[in-house]
């Protein structure tokens, strides 16, 4: 049976609903070795800021109970190199391109942005879980206000669709989901990793450098679904992305009837290169067992009741 | 750089150990075909709630065989160490830069500590065939915990045993080895302490070292694995799974 895997992301038309996670793909070219970029709906790009950035001390990394922590501290080689590179490489591969930018000010935020004016790509994902150095470091995606304010500047400046990119680490995520669609966000990724610790016991010592850093993969998932769900039910015409912990068709397909329309990969790829492709065949394959002609069918199917 | 690195669903063809090591054969033509020394492979597992893969040097290619040597030291490795003859392994690879070639003939040395020093063996092999005179260094904390010192004195043209409690050859470093052995180059593998304190000792000759370190994704994309390097940069940070494990010692900006 042929399934349409087609979806429409804010006016967007991509051919299936597996996305990648920003960070965990680099800008696809590494590991396009070993996945066809081809057989997923758009590649979300690894955060590029203003300015080069280094990055943190290693280690940067740990395993943790079916997932991982990490804190790598924005390495990039600042968003004018990433638009004459990896856009004009995405953009000769033919694949739908989703940078992400990041900021430390609102100021920056609306640079990068403007930076990538022109520059083929059909959306952009600001990841609001960079600290905020005007507020001693508080990252945009806690606050309500400051979400909605680099929102709004981006908003202002942007030639194609805006996602926001918000942490599950808050009290009132409807509040702040709420807040950046008022401000005109065409869409909302849920969710960035939650903060996590892990220590070693012989040393003492944090396994990252940093001491705490970002919990991936399938442990984050439920947090993931719960936080796509509210999300999606209170504010029912913003278009949801969903990312935290997605491994199998399976997993993509629990997001999207939870409310999300596409979904991203992020620590799948690292232990399967193939994660996307891979992916994107199993929803294929469930929705041909299950009676499902069109992907799209399935979003916020949810039952609460019966 | 990035090679030409395949997935394989690797049949197991001989599981063994040497001390305290496992020394584990697969069969993977296409990664035996194209991988050279200090490359990694990236080995699927299966243990408990644990995703990631292990990444492992290759100790020698032979044929369509891949053979990589390592310490069970968690459930992952322990779980790969278990494997049987004709089970199959999920294998990426080969990943990673290699060491350079010296030219023909010459002479290098190979330094290496704990199981860190797999990768040279392979090396040693290439040396030897293109009549490179190969003198190698292994060193480990005590007598048992030396990677296949055997192997080492076939692989090598000389061979010198470090142990830091004398239990067997000399006791102390390899770097308190390294002094008497003329060579043109130097490969190393194994901690970062041993790499810094080898590079430290090169006087100017040609020093590579492939690092090990924690590695997420050993395809590129995740930015977990870096050294930091005297680039000032936003490449200050380098991957160990892409721009090495191989480093030239001198762009290490060691601790």
């Amino acid at each position: 049976m042929a399934v349409d895997l087609t979806v429409d992301l804010a006016g967007i038309s991509l051919k299936n609903p597996v996305l990648s996670a920003s960070g965990c793909f680099g800008s696809g070219k590494e590991i396009s070795r070993f996945t066809d970029l081809h057989a997923m709906g758009a590649v979300v790009c690894k955060t590029v800021t203003l300015r080069p950035r280094a990055g943190i001390a290693p280690p940067r990394g740990a395993e943790t109970p079916s997932g991982m922590l990490n804190a790598i501290g924005l390495q990039n080689p600042g968003v004018d190199v990433f638009r004459d590179t990896d856009l004009v490489w995405l953009a000769q591969q033919g694949v739908p391109a989703i940078p992400s930018a990041g900021g430390h000010s609102v100021d920056e935020y609306v640079a990068v942005v403007e930076r990538l004016a022109g520059a083929p790509k059909v959306a952009v994902e600001l990841n609001l879980s960079c600290p905020n150095l005007e507020e001693r470091g508080y990252m945009f995606a806690l606050d309500a206000t400051r979400a909605a304010e680099v929102t709004r500047a981006v908003k202002a400046v942007a030639d194609t669709p805006i996602f926001v990119k918000l942490s599950p680490d808050v009290t009132d995520l409807v509040a702040i989901a709420r807040a950046v669609a008022d401000a005109g966000a065409d869409g909302i990724t849920l969710i960035n990793t939650t903060l996590g610790m892990s220590i070693d016991i012989a040393t003492g010592r944090p396994k990252l450098s940093t001491g705490t850093g970002g919990l991936s993969g399938p442990a984050i998932r439920p947090i993931a679904v719960r936080c796509i769900f509210q999300v999606a039910h209170a504010l029912p015409h913003v278009p949801i992305l969903g990312a935290g912990g997605v491994a199998s068709g399976r997993d993509a397909i629990e997001m999207i009837v939870a409310g999300a329309t596409v979904v991203q990969v992020g620590t799948a790829n690292f232990y399967d290169p193939r994660a996307t492709q891979r992916i994107a065949a199993e929803i294929h394959t469930w929705c041909g067992q299950h009676g499902i002609d069109r992907i799209a069918d399935m979003k916020g199917r949810v039952k609460l009741e019966g | 750089m990035t090679t030409a690195a395949t997935i394989a669903q690797a049949r197991v063809a001989s599981v063994r150990t040497d001390g305290p090591y496992t020394i584990l054969a697969f069969e993977a033509a296409e990664i035996a075909a194209s991988a050279a020394p200090g490359q990694f492979v990236n080995v699927a597992q299966d243990a408990f709630g644990c995703l990631l893969r292990r990444p492992f040097s290759i100790l020698d290619v032979d044929g369509d065989r891949v053979e990589i040597g390592f310490d069970t030291i968690g459930e992952g490795t322990r779980r790969i160490a278990a494997s049987a003859p004709g089970d199959r392994l999920d294998v990426v690879g080969p990943l990673g830069t290699a060491y350079t070639m010296p030219a023909p003939g010459g002479s290098a040395l190979l330094v290496g500590g704990g199981y860190g020093a797999a990768p040279l063996f392979f090396l040693a092999r290439l040396l030897r065939a293109q009549g490179t005179t190969s003198h190698m260094i292994l060193g480990a904390a005590t007598k048992g915990r030396l990677f296949a010192p055997d192997r080492g004195a076939n692989a090598a043209d000389t061979l010198t045993i470090t142990t830091d409690d004398g239990s067997t050859g000399l006791r102390g470093r390899v770097t308190d080895a390294m002094d008497g052995i003329e060579a043109d180059a130097i490969y190393a593998c194994g901690p970062m302490p041993m790499l810094a304190a080898v590079a430290a000792r090169a006087n100017g000759r040609r020093c590579e070292v492939a690092v090990e370190e924690f590695m997420a994704c050993g395809v590129g994309v995740c930015w977990t694995c870096v050294v930091p390097t005297h680039d000032e940069g936003y490449r200050h940070h380098q991957r160990a799974c892409t721009d090495g494990p191989v480093f030239d010692g001198s762009v290490i900006a060691w601790p």
